[in-house]
């Protein structure tokens, strides 16, 4: 197809159903934390204005969570279907870790996730809880094993290679606990929850705009902007400390990301901010540099050594472009979500967080960045691997299925229909929900002005004497 | 070879595809039946009767194939590219009919299209999941450690008539959990669907079993052998009381029934599959020790499932015990 080989289709296709699933997983991992915290509330507080912004959201999750499942069974079989090459080699030490994945994480979401949606009147509030608890959890446990895999990946070790080639394990706790995976795992984690929080902010934001003084708006803003200011920061270090790991494991990766063709061999390598780089002349045009600064932040050193691409052969360097633009992207996007922090912060401080009508459009401007930041993210350190599968031991040319051409491409072009179609609809029927104002979502029942020994008529209705449904 | 690793875990394997076929095959049927429900009220309830677990249904189909992948990552690379068409077909269906639970709540004027969705998506993974069974049973080429067929190598009749026994199997079962589930107009539907699917599961299953005998000469040396002959015919004989419980539940009226014996005809079948094929994995050619992974790998995931199956099977019991007994109408999220 178009002059494709088989493997360049595989390629093409594993990265197309992976970044839409990505935005899935991405999205569920921080918004199941968001209704155990919730429900949690609700438990503890008594506030009925929690349950409905529960109610609210558990909606939006399930059609959320529905298309990341569906999805993610996709993925699990394309490992066979079109790397069965790697399956044969590297699944007695991936697979174990997904089987891990399946029996601690996958069923224990699947399994609550009825009583979540449907059983809050069958089980009782704390059972209730307790199902969206298990939820949370089962979608953090899922990020812990599908990012220790994909770290093994990155930063192989305590695995032996046998005679028929397979990758066979040797300390499960070396592989699992992996160089790279603390530092990928809070990273990913981190990324899951501020995407959520922008989402949840940008719909709070919608909402104040229409109305300042509708509750759940405030309250969906107000958390939001609270988590952002806490995540944000704490989400840079730790890109810092992940860019430090790569630089130590995957140096090829790190020259991609910063456009340094030319190794630094005493330091003293200046950050290029922009550029266009050119595989070609092996050097960055057009380049906007800061002196020093790539050094002090990959090495916290003026003076230490930093390798460039040209330290590698050809056949073993990353698409510079792709990386170095996507590795860009992330890093603005994640300081503008800093900024709409502490804008928000200032705001909170002077009492005028819910009449900043800038402040909500600018919150509701950045709604989608969490995804976008994710996904170039996932392209960063999955393109910046290349051209391994299996870091420095399996190529992924060596990786793929013994599959026609024909049925790869049609395939794809299936994947791409099918998944514009579903998931487009998806997406359009979350906005439709997203764009419900909280008090439609749930019907009140009317009860009447509450009169207290018959002297006070005006309208004292407090929240919590509001059923709920 | 007692106590032999790759034997436990082809036996947990097993299960695992057992309980998928059993869990999810309800909810595919409930799919495939859909068409047959009138009206708004019944085709929500037909759903409702099934959405508060069709998920965690489905989780099995992830730990059957996660799991041959993990303790069995030959025959996953061998078998995966061999039924690569009727597999990414069930995959594309499952999106079709996973998508549909949620998003038919969400329109009105696009109801149809998601009960269109849910009804071809539920139809064609029953299909395609058939046909991947045939395609199995038939035998797979393979050559070193790779797959050497060609893309249409499962496309037989054999695979076509497996194919569609299963969807009338899971329809059967659709129908059955639908009796035991439900009340009113849905129940008297789902009755007279029982009888049809159950007459076709039967004649179908029975054409299956004759036929797979005479596919490779192992198969048939293994039912008609002696004495093997005096076990396997057990097997034939229970399908035989299994189908007269269901007639026997149908007529008076007791709605569990003809779901536990459709239940014990899924079971029975999945055993005259485990004896045709064992001790292979891939046959002709890959036998269950062949392709499985270095006992390292395990070890490690077998201590790990001795904990977490039970708990599993726990809380779906705890799920299923929520949601227990006939379907409130009124009842479901929505």
């Amino acid at each position: 197809m178009f002059g494709f080989d088989a493997i360049e289709l595989a390629r093409i296709q594993f990265a197309f159903t992976v970044s839409f699933h990505i935005i899935f997983p991405a999205f569920s991992i921080g918004l199941a934390s968001y209704l155990a915290v919730l429900n949690g509330l609700h438990l503890w507080t008594g506030k009925n204005i929690y349950l409905r912004l529960f109610n609210y959201w558990k909606t939006i999750f399930a059609v959320a969570f529905g298309m990341g499942v569906v999805s993610g069974i996709v993925m699990s079989y394309q490992f066979g279907t079109n790397w069965s090459v790697f399956s044969d080699k590297a699944g007695p030490v991936v697979g174990p870790l997904m089987g891990y994945e399946v029996l601690s994480a996958f069923f224990l979401e699947a399994g609550f996730l009825g009583v979540m949606l449907f059983g809050r009147e069958k089980v009782g509030p704390r059972a209730h809880f307790f199902a969206t608890l298990m939820v949370a959890i089962g979608t953090l446990g899922s990020a812990f094993w599908i990012l220790s895999v994909n770290s093994w990946m990155q930063t192989p070790q305590g695995h032996a290679i046998n005679e028929v080639g397979q990758f066979v394990p040797v300390d499960w706790w070396a592989i699992v606990f992996n160089p790279s995976f603390p530092y990928r795992l809070v990273h990913m984690v981190l990324a899951a929850y501020l995407t959520t929080a922008l989402v949840v902010g940008a719909i709070g934001g919608l909402h104040l705009l229409r109305d300042r003084m509708d509750q759940g708006a405030r309250v969906m803003f107000s958390m939001a902007m609270a988590m952002l200011i806490v995540v944000a920061p704490l989400q840079i270090v730790a890109g810092d400390f992940h860019g430090l790991n790569t630089l130590e494991y995957q140096p090829a990766k790190i020259a991609a990301m910063e456009g340094h063709f030319e190794s630094h061999p005493e330091g003293a390598a200046p950050l290029i901010l922009f550029g266009i780089p050119n595989s070609e002349t092996e050097t960055v045009d057009y380049a906007v540099q800061i002196p020093y600064l790539s050094s002090l932040i990959l090495t916290h050193d003026l003076t230490s050594p930093l390798p460039g691409l040209k330290d590698f052969p050809v056949d073993e360097r990353p698409p510079v472009d792709i990386v170095f633009w996507s590795f860009r992207v992330m890093v603005a996007l994640g300081f503008a979500m800093l900024g709409l922090g502490l804008w928000a912060l200032v705001a909170r401080m002077r009492g005028t967080m819910f009449e900043r009508k800038w402040l909500h459009r600018a919150a509701i401007a950045m709604g989608p960045t969490g995804f976008v930041a994710v996904l170039a993210g996932w392209i960063t350190t999955e393109v910046g691997r290349q051209p391994w599968t299996v870091y420095g031991l399996l190529s992924t040319n060596d990786s793929v299925a013994p599959v026609e051409v024909a049925a790869v491409a049609s395939s794809l072009v299936a994947f791409i229909v099918v998944y514009f179609l579903l998931f487009g609809a998806g997406t359009f029927y979350i906005l439709r929900l997203m764009n419900k104002r909280l008090e439609d979502r749930i019907p009140l029942k009317s009860i009447g002005p509450i009169r207290t020994a018959g002297v006070t008529p005006a309208p004292a209705v407090d929240d919590k004497f509001i059923p709920a449904e | 070879m007692i106590f032999d690793l790759a034997f436990i875990w082809a036996g947990l394997i097993a299960f695992a595809v057992l309980a998928y076929v059993i869990l999810d095959g309800f909810d595919l049927g409930v799919g495939i039946l859909f068409p047959f429900m009138h009206g708004e009220e019944s085709k929500d309830l037909a759903m409702n009767a099934v959405a508060p677990v069709w998920d965690g249904n489905e989780t099995w189909l992830v730990l059957g194939g996660g799991g041959l992948f993990a303790v069995f990552p030959l025959a996953y690379a061998v078998v995966m590219p061999a039924l690569y068409v009727p597999i990414i077909v069930m995959l594309l269906a499952l999106v079709f009919r996973g998508v549909a639970f949620e998003f038919r709540w969400r329109t009105k004027r696009g109801k149809f299209l998601w009960d269109i969705s849910f009804t071809f998506g539920s139809i064609m993974a029953a299909f395609a999941q058939g046909i991947a069974l045939g395609a199995l049973v038939q035998g797979i080429t393979v050559e070193g450690r790779a797959y050497a067929g060609g893309n249409w190598d499962w496309l037989t009749p054999f695979s076509i008539l497996t194919g569609v026994a299963l969807v009338a199997g899971y329809a059967l079962m659709g129908a059955t959990w639908l009796v035991m589930k439900t009340d009113g107009p849905v129940r008297r539907v789902a009755r007279r669907m029982a009888v049809w699917t159950g007459a076709a599961t039967l004649a179908l299953v029975g054409l299956v079993s004759l036929i797979t005998p005479f596919l490779n000469p192992s198969y048939l040396d293994r039912w008609f052998g002696f004495p093997n002959v005096l076990f396997t015919v057990l097997v034939p004989a229970a399908i035989l009381v299994a189908a007269f419980v269901f007639a026997k539940g149908m007529r008076e009226n007791r709605d569990a029934w003809p779901f536990l014996a459709t239940l014990a005809l899924f079971v029975l079948s999945f055993i005259g599959l485990g004896i045709s094929f064992y001790p292979y994995m891939v046959p002709p050619s890959l036998t269950i020790r062949d392709v499985a992974a270095p006992d390292e790998s395990l070890w490690f995931l077998l201590a790990g499932a001795l904990v977490l199956v039970p708990m599993i099977l726990a809380y779906t019991g705890y799920a299923y015990w929520v949601f227990r007994g006939k379907v409130d109408p009124a009842g479901g999220y929505h």
